[in-house]
């Protein structure tokens, strides 16, 4: 079959957070966070294996997260892990036809009863409990 | 005839030299010969009332008419001209250059469509889209062979799926898709809406044959509600709307 260019927008055109509205701003964090939380999961999974090694490895692997840098990684991880699951319970309410309105006759200027306030507050919920969290988080691990 | 001659009147006042120009930067590209897209820069005198498929059009007629463009009803209705106007997907002739708020405007072809030429796009996939889920009421019976000779449905089993009927299948959903912009194989929301559109249809007993049709890996669960189709549907489709209520048909939420 002849191959032609479908004129993708690609992952760069997938990932733009700044043309659709806080919709696609959540989409875009939704990934990063699941990647994090995979990438933390996998990091996490092998942390808790070097208890094998003993508890010299256990406790050095730990006192990495000790360091400055932990702690912002840390931090980072509550945030991600805070939006992944209340935007997750917004989107999966959604996806089962909840919230997204009725179908009706449509009148111009035609604005789409999916994209609603309803979801527009999840979404900021979920952006303000993740910033809260976070910054609790970093007040307890610097605070120490 | 008085009321008729003082219209004629009127019209011939309105000032013929607009006071306004925007810098219109057209795509051009050929898949054939061209290795890259090259932008070419016009400046066009607008009015009020003046879109963007009309200063494309003042291109072709006194600048350069090879610039590829599709086109037809001028209206929003065949769904011919959509391509991607300051970098969002939108029908060139609904788009008025004063609602742009800007002094150019860049046009390219839409994303997710394959390129003919400069801002033509094919709708193969599109369309193939379409007829995978059966566009069309599926039952045993037809209003020819039936008794009651039409299938009458209520003002509320209408409201159903009208608003899901006026899609005018010009791809600005697809090309807003995030979906769409990674995966080839992906069914895409147009034709998804309009999956719907005949499963809500009182009249319809296609429901499990087309679910069925989308119930793939690369069929519904693709979608991630992002809304961008939403978003960019010139005739108030809601495709999202659509997928999600779908999906819920999937899930058991709806029966
Ligand atoms: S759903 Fe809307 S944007 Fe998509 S093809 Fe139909 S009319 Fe166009
Ligand atoms: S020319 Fe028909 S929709 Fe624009």
């Amino acid at each position: 079959m002849e191959h032609r260019d479908e004129n993708k927008e690609g992952i760069g055109g997938m990932i733009n957070p700044r043309r659709y509205g806080i919709e696609r701003v959540a989409y875009l964090l939704m990934r990063l966070s699941g990647l994090g939380l995979l990438a933390y999961f996998i990091g996490h999974i092998y942390e808790t294996s070097l208890i094998l090694k003993g508890e010299v490895g256990w406790s050095e692997f730990l006192e990495l997260t000790q360091t400055t840098e932990g702690h912002v990684l840390l931090a980072i991880v509550i945030a991600m892990c805070v939006f992944h699951t209340v935007n997750g319970i917004r989107v999966m309410l959604g996806e089962g036809g909840v919230g997204v309105g009725k179908p009706a006759r449509p009148d111009y200027p035609y604005i789409p009863a999916s994209q609603n306030v309803k979801h527009k507050i999840g979404i900021y919920s979920a952006i303000v409990l993740a910033a809260i969290a976070m910054l609790y988080g970093l007040g307890v691990m610097f605070g120490e | 005839m008085a009321q008729v001659s003082s219209i004629a009147e009127e019209q011939a006042s309105t000032p013929l030299s607009p006071s306004k120009s925007v810098t219109l930067r057209i795509a051009r590209f050929n898949p054939e010969h061209d290795s890259e897209r090259k932008f070419m820069e016009f400046t066009i005198p607008y009015k009020k009332w003046t879109t963007v498929l009309d200063i494309i059009l003042e291109v072709k007629k006194y600048f350069d008419h090879s610039v590829a463009v599709r086109y037809s009803c001028r209206q929003a209705t065949c769904g011919s001209c959509g391509m991607k106007i300051n970098g969002k997907p939108m029908l060139a002739c609904f788009t008025k250059i004063t609602e742009l708020d800007s002094d150019v405007i860049t046009v390219e072809p839409m994303n997710n469509f394959p390129i003919i030429r400069d801002l033509a796009v094919r709708f193969e996939r599109l369309f193939e889209s379409h007829h995978k889920i059966k566009p069309y009421l599926i039952r045993d019976d037809s209003e020819i062979t039936s008794n009651e000779k039409e299938f009458l449905q209520s003002p509320k089993e209408v409201e159903q799926y009208i608003q899901f009927a006026n899609c005018i299948k010009c791809g600005l959903c697809n090309s807003a898709c995030p979906t769409m912009a990674t995966d080839s194989s992906f069914v895409g929301p147009q034709a998804l809406a309009q999956a719907y559109r005949y499963v809500a249809d009182s009249r319809d007993k296609g429901k499990n044959s087309r679910l069925k049709i989308i119930d793939e890996s690369h069929g519904i669960w693709r979608c991630h509600f992002a809304g961008s189709c939403s978003q960019v549907c010139p005739k108030g489709v809601d495709p999202a709307m659509g997928i999600q209520l779908l999906r819920g048909y999937l899930l058991g939420f709806r029966s």
